[in-house]
């Protein structure tokens, strides 16, 4: 899994690419809590466009963040998922509960990789 | 980058090894002659989950499955393996996986000898768990994902998962 962020006008964008599964969502918590401590976000935007495999560990941490930017007043949306990636987040009902934008994520100047 | 999920029922435990196990032959339940079949023990850590669904989706190559059906079959086998590592054991243990198939039919066992589960229908309920990270979907994504899904469980038995997925019919 390779994780890309930037922080725009107050929101977090972050792209992930790869597998989201038990061994690598904790990656993606770490980036989004240190990122989001870091600068002062109040959106956070994730880009699953390259995202290869999801499932429910992946999931739930992309929930666990929704909860946690929801806490703190701000807003999350999921941009451009992969055709696997949709059939994911479809099936467990997240798009009832966050955003989901076809378009994807316009990131530059990214920070990530190893952070 | 390194992970550090999951990692803090094994740190500290540098003696991590398989436990040997009795030969035992394996029979599907569906499948009335195995035309090939496979078994892949690892320990049941997060590491491994990624190492047994590519495997799995691999041998279900096989059999004429779409690469929608096969990315299915690669999230129960996450599932699966998923559910052992963060529930099975208090340190560690293995994880088995036996996939068999013929022309028609692919069978996923995935079983543990770990503490078992006291109420499986309740485990397969879509549930609110109270960690925040973990949605409680993992039994849901089986079942939606396969054609069968059944769970055999008693605590301090461990856990038999077994699920199936049949080929379109053209």
């Amino acid at each position: 899994m390779d994780i890309k962020w930037n922080v725009k006008n107050g929101t977090l964008v972050v792209k992930v690419s790869g597998e989201m599964d038990l061994h690598t969502a904790g990656d993606f918590k770490q980036v989004v809590e240190r990122a989001s401590a870091m600068h002062r976000v109040r959106g956070l935007m994730v880009d699953l466009s390259d995202i290869s495999f999801i499932d429910s560990s992946g999931l739930g941490a992309l929930l666990g963040r929704f909860r946690q930017i929801r806490m703190m007043g701000g807003a999350m949306t999921i941009a451009a998922p992969s055709p696997q990636a949709r059939q994911v987040l479809e099936l467990a009902g997240i798009s009832k509960i966050i955003t989901i934008v076809d378009e994807p994520a316009i990131i530059e100047g990214l920070g990530g990789g190893d952070q | 980058m390194m992970s550090q999920s999951g990692n803090a029922a094994l740190s500290g435990d540098s003696n991590r090894r398989l436990f040997a196990e009795p030969p035992h032959a394996v029979e599907p339940r569906l499948i009335r002659q195995v035309k090939n079949q496979m078994k892949v023990t690892v320990l049941a850590v997060p590491e491994n989950v990624a190492l047994v669904r590519v495997c799995v989706a691999a041998f279900a190559s096989q059999l004429e499955f779409t690469l929608g059906e096969v990315n299915e079959i690669k999230v129960a086998t996450s599932e699966a393996v998923s559910n052992v590592i963060l529930h099975a054991y208090d340190s560690f243990g293995n994880v088995e996986v036996i996939a068999s198939l013929d022309d028609e039919w692919l069978e996923v066992v995935v079983s543990d000898s770990g503490k078992g589960i006291k109420d499986v229908e309740e485990a397969l309920q879509p549930t609110y768990t109270t960690d925040p990270d973990h949605m409680g979907l993992g039994f849901v994504f089986m079942e939606s994902m396969m054609d069968r899904l059944d769970v055999q469980s008693a605590p301090g038995e461990g856990t038999v998962v077994w699920m199936a997925k049949r080929v379109a019919q053209g």
